[in-house]
């Protein structure tokens, strides 16, 4: 069994998500390869092959993958795929744009957001925003995975695997990428965030939101959202946590002013410690949270940046 | 051009839904079932097109057991013009979804198929990019915001914040939940939604295998988290989480 896994990087870096997903690779057990593909992408390469547990880097140096683009990338990954019995990629949204295409130009199934590796054909899945665990085995020969990076430890990184260059494939040319508008963030990236504290309704402006980073300064916190918060133009919508959203586990979220829907508990219900502050105590929230405090948040908030 | 709209059903947003005592699955007996909420933002997007005069007409697509025609009803409600229901009581999963669908699309030949991003019950979202690659057309993921020229323009959500892509005609566009606000039918249009067209078939019909490739082995319960306290005044949660959780 040899097991392909799709770098994610950005900005000449590689992204930690990829971490995670060489982690489920190995309890899938077999060599491990991973493809980089981009533009200008020699030092992401180097960084890849310093993973532990890497087999071989594959490089796939082009213009035409430098925006990650699906049609391009899934004909690369089409044409290598013939070598492997699994196909893993970060279940971001790039792994998400993709891996779909090539499970389908392949005709087999894909298996999205996997939690645990029960065996090398039978996975843990979360359906139904979290409150259902699906154990499905595949049948097909191929295997092509997303990976929820919350579901699995970072890979160390003392590897010193052999970097290969593959050719680039055909470009389809149905696509071309136009622009991007990236958030500017000083902060911590929330999907790997130690200590999270999120706003929701309840923050009730966007000019509220500076009471969350006193707090998120002083713990090296990210700053997420609920949807509502999102929904209500107070935050951009990529610091959203939830079922639509981003999904963490940090070891501290501090949720404050969010009723704790469904789809929000989705996106952050496998955090290690989980704190609420609301001034309604019948908030769902509550019922997850390991320490609730009923109180008005622009009393609560401002102290607790103060006692911290 | 046409205008090709994929709908499910699904258990309601709002339920709080239920595993069965045998793990074969979660409890969909006296279980509110509604359309997808991206699907609903998918025919909104029709709609509007439509409006805008980009569109001719729309076509709604469902696949699932008999009520399924409810959802179909609930988008001609909406605005869509007519419905094709591929009824099976079979599980359909992604992939045979996709075929299902390229069938279908290659017999109505649309100019542009949208979809919800993801269904709300199974999470998968494949289908969308599954459809794209078995036409060989471009997609537009997890779509904000979508403009019809020449060619098509759209801007998606990623993760770093707004990507925007430009993509050849005939594509497929998934919806998020920001591409718009969905209407509500007015009872008036319900009423006249019952006269519109629903032409039914099945995936023997259209050639479609859709022999499932994943096993369900079981469906769990999540661990149950224990229940936490109530701090009376943020001091004690500062000594808390410091001394007792020790996370900071």
């Amino acid at each position: 069994m040899t097991i392909l896994v799709l770098a994610e990087h950005e900005g000449g870096a590689l992204k930690a998500a990829t971490l995670n997903t060489v982690t489920a690779a190995q309890k899938i057990g077999g060599d491990i390869h991973v493809l980089v593909a981009g533009d200008n992408i020699a030092a992401v390469a180097a960084e890849a092959a310093k993973i532990s547990g890497v087999a071989k880097v594959l490089s796939a140096d082009a213009a035409q993958y430098g925006h990650h683009l699906a049609e391009p990338l899934a004909a690369l990954i089409v044409g290598i795929a013939g070598s492997y019995s699994h196909i893993l990629a970060p279940a971001t949204t790039s792994g998400k744009n993709v891996c779909p295409r090539v499970a389908a130009l392949l005709d087999v199934a894909q298996i999205s957001e996997i939690t645990a590796v029960v065996g090398a054909d039978t996975f843990v899945r979360p359906i139904y925003a979290g409150n259902a665990l699906a154990t499905v085995q595949s049948k097909d020969a191929v295997k092509v995975i997303t990976v929820r990076a919350t579901g699995f430890e970072a890979a160390g990184t003392s590897g010193t695997a052999a970097i290969e260059a593959v050719s680039p494939a055909t470009d389809p040319g149905l696509s071309s990428f136009v622009s991007q508008e990236l958030s500017k963030s000083e902060r911590p990236e929330l999907t790997s965030a130690r200590v999270i504290i999120s706003g929701g309704r309840g923050m009730q402006s966007g000019e509220n939101f500076p009471l969350l980073e006193a707090v998120a300064d002083k713990l090296g916190a990210a700053v997420g959202a609920s949807r509502a918060a999102v929904d209500a133009g107070f935050v951009p919508n990529d610091l959203q946590v939830g079922q639509t959203g981003k999904i963490v586990a940090p070891d501290l979220y501090i949720a404050v002013g969010i009723s704790g829907a469904i789809q929000h508990l989705a996106g952050m219900k496998d955090s290690k410690v989980i704190v609420a502050i609301n001034k309604d105590e019948e908030a769902p929230i509550f019922q997850v949270a390991d320490y609730g405090l009923v109180a008005d948040l622009f009393k609560a908030v401002p102290e607790l940046a103060e006692k911290l | 051009m046409k205008v090709l709209v994929a709908a499910k059903r699904v258990i309601d947003y709002n339920v709080k839904i239920r595993v069965k005592a045998d793990n074969s699955g979660v409890e969909t007996a006296n279980v509110k079932f509604s359309m997808n909420p991206f699907d609903e933002i998918a025919v909104e997007e029709a709609v509007r097109l439509k409006e805008a005069g980009k569109a001719t007409e729309i076509v709604v697509v469902s696949i699932g057991p008999a009520t399924a025609q409810e959802t179909l009803r609930t988008a001609l409600a909406m605005g869509a013009d007519r419905g094709i229901l591929v009824q099976t009581d079979d599980e359909i999963q992604p992939l045979a979804v996709a075929k299902l669908l390229k069938a279908v699309v290659d017999k109505e030949a649309p100019g542009l198929v949208i979809l919800g991003k993801q269904a709300i019950d199974d999470d998968s979202n494949q289908t969308g990019q599954m459809l794209a690659a078995l036409l060989g057309w471009s997609q537009g993921t997890f779509a904000s915001k979508i403009e019809i020229g020449d060619k098509l323009t759209v801007t998606r959500e990623v993760d770093g914040g707004l990507e925007t892509v430009s993509l050849a005609l005939p594509a497929v566009v998934t919806s998020d939940l920001r591409l718009n606000e969905p209407r509500y039918a007015s009872l008036p249009n319900i009423m006249k939604a019952k006269k519109k067209p629903i032409d039914v078939t099945n995936p023997g019909d259209l050639g479609v295998d859709v022999a499932p490739r994943l096993v369900t082995l079981k469906v769990e319960e999540p661990p149950k988290r224990a229940a936490g306290i109530k701090v009376p005044d943020v001091a004690t949660l500062v000594d808390k989480l410091k001394n007792e959780a020790k996370v900071i």
